[in-house]
C-alpha cells in the first residue's frame, strides 16, 4: 500500500497558510475565506478516502490493524537513535484525521459568516490553517519527536488564535498564560523523551509500543534503572503524561484553558474543544502499550486519578460560572478527564481493552457534540453580543435552528439515550466499573452534573427569562447553520457506528454490547440531572440563588474556580518571584553584572587617563625614543662592561 | 685620509653635531627649525659615511655613493617638507607646532 499521499493532508493547509500569510494585505476577504474553506476540503476528503480505504481495504491483515509507516531518516544520531519524519497509518491516528479534518472544515465554513466584516479576517483564516497542518502533523507523527515538533507548532497556533484580538489586554494576557502553561508542562515532555531517547534507544512509536505475543511483555528491552523505587522508563511516562496534561487542561495545570476562550469562538470550538486538547489524550493512547507494560501501569493508574479528578473539578466549577463559553471550557476540561480517565482504567487484549476503545470513542463524539456546543454558543453571542448567561433568555423564539442543534449537543453529552454521548459515555462507565469501582462513582457523579450544568446552560439561554433585547436577535446566515445541522446530524447518529470492531488497544476489535443495568444508572443520573436544571432554570424563580445562598461559601469557592489561579499566583508572584527570582536578580545586578560593568568603567577611566601619551606631536614621541634608546645603550654598556 | 687629524676627534665632532640635531628636533617650536634640526641629523650621519669609508676603506667607494644618495633624498624631503609647509602658513598663517595640532582631528 502506497500512502505517500497521505503526506498532502497537512501539506495542503500548510500551503494555504503561507499563500494567505505572505499575501495577507493583497487577498480579498470573500477569496481568501473561499481558498481557506478549499483548501480544508481538500483535505478532508483525502482524510475520508484514507479511512476508507484503511479500515474496509487493506488495513486489515490477519485480523488485526496493521500500522503503515512511510518514513524518512531526518536526522540520525548513532546507529540505533535517529530522527525520522513520516506519516504513521493506523485505527486512532485514521480517526483522528476524521475528527480533525471534519470539525476543522466545519469550523472553517462557520467562520466565513462568524468573522465577517473583522479586520483580520485573512490572517484569522490563515492562522486556522496553520494550526490544522500543525494538528494532522501531530496526528500522523512516527516518533516522539517528530509528534514534539507538531506539539509546540499547534501551542504556537494556539497562541497566536487566543491572541487574535491583539488589542485587547485581556486576550494577550490569556494567550500568554496558554502558551507559558503548556510550555512548562511541555518541559515535562522533552524530558520523557529524552529519556526515553537515551535509555531505549528509539523514538520510534512501532518499536516502542511492540508486544511480544508469547510473553505477554513488551518487546522492547532497556537497560532498567529506577529513580525512587520507580524504573526510569515508568517516570518519563509521567513526564510525558505532564505534557499531555497540559495540553489536555487536565488538574493541576488546566489553568489556561478558561482563559483561552477570549479567542473567537470559531477558535474555541476547534482548538480549545475539538482538536488540540485531546492531543493529550491522543499521546497516551499512542504509547498506550508502554503506559500499560511498564512497571504494571503505574504511569496509567497516574493517568486515571489524575483524570477522574479533574472531570469532577471542572463539572463542580462548570455549574457555578456565568460566561457561557467558560461552562463550556470547564466541560470540555471535564469530558477530557473522562477519556483519561477511561484511558487509565483500561487493559490490553480484546474486551479488557475497553476502556481505549472507550476514550477514543468518546473522543470522536465528544469533538462532534463539544464542537457543536461552541459554535452554537458562538452563534448565540453572535446575536446578543454578549458572554454573559445575564444578557440571554427567552431566544428559541428568534434562534429556531441554534436553539435546536444546541438542545441536540446538550443531549449527547449528557447521555441521552441513542445520542452519540450515550453510547461512548457508558462505555467509559462500563469500563471503569469493571476495573475501578472509586473512579466509577466518581464518573456516575460527573455524569450527573455534566447533565445538570448543560441544561442550566440550554434553559438560560434558550427558555428562562424573556430579556428585552436593544435590537431584537435573528438567526445566524445559513454559512453558520450549516456547520450546526452537519454536527447536530453527527451528534445524534454517531453513536451507532461500530467503534470497537475498528478501534482497540490491541487492533485486534472486538464486539461490545451495552451494558444495560449500568446504561440505565447513567441514564437515570443524567435525568436527574436534567430535571433539576428544569426546575431551577426553565422558568424564571429564585430557586438557584436560595440554593447557592444555602451552599454560602462553598458555592463562592466554586465561583471562583477553587481559587486555583490564585494559588498559582501567590506562588509565583509571592514566593518564587520574590524569594527566589528577586534575591537571584540582585544578585545578577550587584555582583555579575557589577563586575562587567566595572571591569568596563575602569577601562574607560584608566584610558581617559593615558590617552594624553598619545599626543600625536611627532617631537614627544622622538623624545621617549631617544630616551629609550639612551636608557637601553647604557644597559647594554652596564652588561657588556661586566 | 687628513694628516694629523685621527678618525676619532672626526667621530666626536660628528656625535656632538648628531646630538645637536636630536636635541633641536626634539625641542624646537618652529618647523622650519626642526627641519634644520633633521639636516643637521642627516649631515653627520653623512660624514661619518665618509669618514668611515676613507679611514677604515680607503680603496672602496661605497660610503661616498651612500653619502650622495642621502643628499638627494634628503634634498627632495626638504623641498617636499618646505612645501608643505608653506602651504601650512597659507591656511593658518603660522609655522608654528602647537598650532599645527588642529590637524589632528
Amino acid at each position: 500500500m502506497d500512502i505517500t499521499y497521505t503526506i498532502l493532508i497537512p501539506l495542503i493547509p500548510l500551503a494555504v497558510f503561507l499563500l494567505l500569510g505572505i499575501f495577507n494585505q493583497k487577498i480579498k476577504p470573500a477569496v481568501s475565506g473561499i481558498i481557506g474553506v478549499a483548501g480544508l476540503s481538500t483535505s478532508a476528503l483525502l482524510s475520508y478516502y484514507t479511512a476508507y480505504q484503511y479500515f474496509f481495504v487493506y488495513g486489515k491483515v490477519g485480523g488485526v490493524y496493521q500500522a503503515i509507516v512511510q518514513k524518512t531518516t531526518w536526522m540520525n544520531f548513532s546507529d540505533t537513535l535517529k530522527i525520522d519524519m513520516g506519516v504513521l497509518i493506523d485505527p486512532i491516528s485514521v480517526m483522528m484525521l476524521i475528527v480533525v479534518s471534519t470539525v476543522s472544515l466545519m469550523v472553517h465554513i462557520y467562520s466565513r459568516g462568524y468573522m465577517k466584516g473583522d479586520d483580520g479576517y485573512t490572517r484569522f483564516f490563515a492562522f486556522l490553517s496553520l494550526f490544522s497542518f500543525s494538528m494532522f502533523g501531530l496526528v500522523l507523527a512516527t516518533n516522539l519527536f517528530q509528534i514534539y515538533i507538531f506539539w509546540e507548532l499547534v501551542g504556537v497556533s494556539s497562541f497566536l488564535l487566543i491572541g487574535y484580538y491583539y488589542t485587547k489586554p485581556s486576550a494577550v494576557s490569556a494567550a500568554k498564560k496558554a502558551f507559558i502553561v503548556t510550555r512548562f508542562a511541555d518541559l515535562g515532555f522533552l524530558i520523557g523523551i529524552l529519556i526515553i531517547g537515551y535509555y531505549t534507544g528509539t523514538f520510534d512509536f512501532e518499536t516502542l509500543n511492540s508486544v511480544n505475543h508469547e510473553t505477554g511483555e513488551l518487546a522492547l528491552n532497556w537497560a532498567s534503572t529506577s529513580f525512587m523505587g520507580l524504573s526510569v522508563i515508568a517516570w518519563a511516562l509521567i513526564l510525558m503524561f505532564m505534557g499531555g496534561a497540559g495540553k489536555s487542561a487536565m488538574f493541576p495545570l488546566h489553568i489556561w484553558l478558561p482563559d483561552a476562550m477570549e479567542g473567537p469562538t470559531p477558535v474555541s470550538a476547534l482548538i480549545h474543544a475539538a482538536t488540540m486538547v485531546v492531543a493529550g489524550v491522543y499521546l497516551v493512547a499512542r504509547l498506550f502499550p508502554m503506559f500499560y507494560f511498564v512497571e504494571d501501569g503505574y504511569a496509567l493508574n497516574v493517568v486515571a486519578y489524575v483524570g477522574a479528578f479533574s472531570s469532577l473539578l471542572a463539572a463542580i466549577i462548570a455549574i457555578t460560572q456565568t460566561d457561557i463559553k467558560r461552562v463550556l471550557a470547564f466541560s470540555t476540561m471535564s469530558q477530557i478527564g473522562y477519556m483519561m480517565l477511561a484511558l487509565g482504567v483500561s487493559k490490553y487484549e480484546g474486551h479488557e481493552g475497553l476502556g481505549y476503545m472507550a476514550s477514543m470513542f468518546h473522543l470522536f463524539t465528544h469533538a462532534m457534540f463539544k464542537a457543536l456546543l461552541f459554535l452554537g454558543a458562538g452563534s448565540v453571542i453572535h446575536a446578543v453580543h454578549s458572554n454573559y448567561l445575564k444578557d440571554m433568555g427567552g431566544l428559541r423564539k428568534y434562534m429556531p435552528i441554534t436553539n435546536i442543534t444546541f438542545l441536540i449537543a446538550a443531549l449527547a453529552i449528557a447521555g441521552f439515550p441513542l445520542t452519540s454521548g450515550f453510547f461512548s459515555k457508558d462505555e467509559i462507565l462500563v469500563a471503569a466499573f469493571e476495573h475501578n469501582k472509586l473512579i466509577y462513582f466518581s464518573g456516575v457523579l460527573v455524569a450527573g452534573l455534566t447533565a445538570f450544568y448543560m441544561f442550566r446552560l440550554y434553559f438560560g439561554i434558550f427558555w428562562g427569562k424573556d430579556t428585552q433585547y436593544k435590537h431584537a436577535p435573528h438567526e445566524s446566515p445559513i454559512s453558520m447553520t450549516f456547520p450546526l445541522m452537519v454536527l447536530a446530524f453527527i451528534s445524534l447518529v454517531g453513536g451507532f457506528i461500530p467503534f470497537s470492531n475498528y478501534i482497540s488497544a490491541d487492533r485486534a476489535g472486538f464486539e461490545a454490547h451495552l451494558n444495560y443495568p449500568l446504561a440505565a444508572v447513567a441514564v437515570s443520573v443524567g435525568l436527574i440531572g436534567i430535571a433539576l436544571a428544569w426546575v431551577f432554570y426553565k422558568k424564571e424563580n429564585d430557586l438557584a440563588s436560595k440554593f447557592s445562598n444555602a451552599f454560602g461559601v462553598f458555592y463562592k469557592w466554586t465561583y471562583n474556580k477553587f481559587y486555583i489561579d490564585e494559588v498559582y499566583l501567590f506562588v509565583t508572584k509571592k514566593i518564587i518571584f520574590n524569594l527566589i527570582a528577586a534575591p537571584i536578580a540582585w544578585f545578577d545586578k550587584k555582583y555579575v553584572d557589577g563586575t562587567m560593568e566595572g571591569i568596563g568603567n575602569k577601562t574607560v577611566v584608566i584610558s581617559n587617563k593615558i590617552k594624553g601619551m598619545q599626543s600625536g606631536k611627532v617631537q614627544d614621541y622622538a623624545f621617549g625614543f631617544v630616551a629609550g634608546v639612551v636608557v637601553l645603550a647604557m644597559v647594554f654598556i652596564y652588561l657588556w662592561t661586566n | 685620509m687628513i694628516a694629523g687629524i685621527s678618525i676619532y676627534e672626526i667621530l666626536t665632532v660628528t656625535s656632538i653635531l648628531f646630538f645637536i640635531g636630536v636635541y633641536g628636533f626634539i625641542t624646537r617650536k618652529n618647523l622650519i627649525s626642526i627641519l634644520m634640526s633633521v639636516e643637521l641629523i642627516l649631515n653627520a650621519s653623512i660624514i661619518n659615511f665618509v669618514v668611515i669609508n676613507k679611514y677604515l676603506y680607503p680603496d672602496m667607494l661605497q660610503g661616498v655613493f651612500f653619502s650622495i644618495f642621502i643628499i638627494a633624498v634628503a634634498a627632495a624631503e626638504t623641498a617636499l617638507a618646505i612645501s608643505i609647509i608653506i602651504n601650512l602658513y597659507r591656511q593658518i598663517a603660522s609655522v608654528e607646532v602647537k598650532d599645527t595640532e588642529i590637524m589632528k582631528y
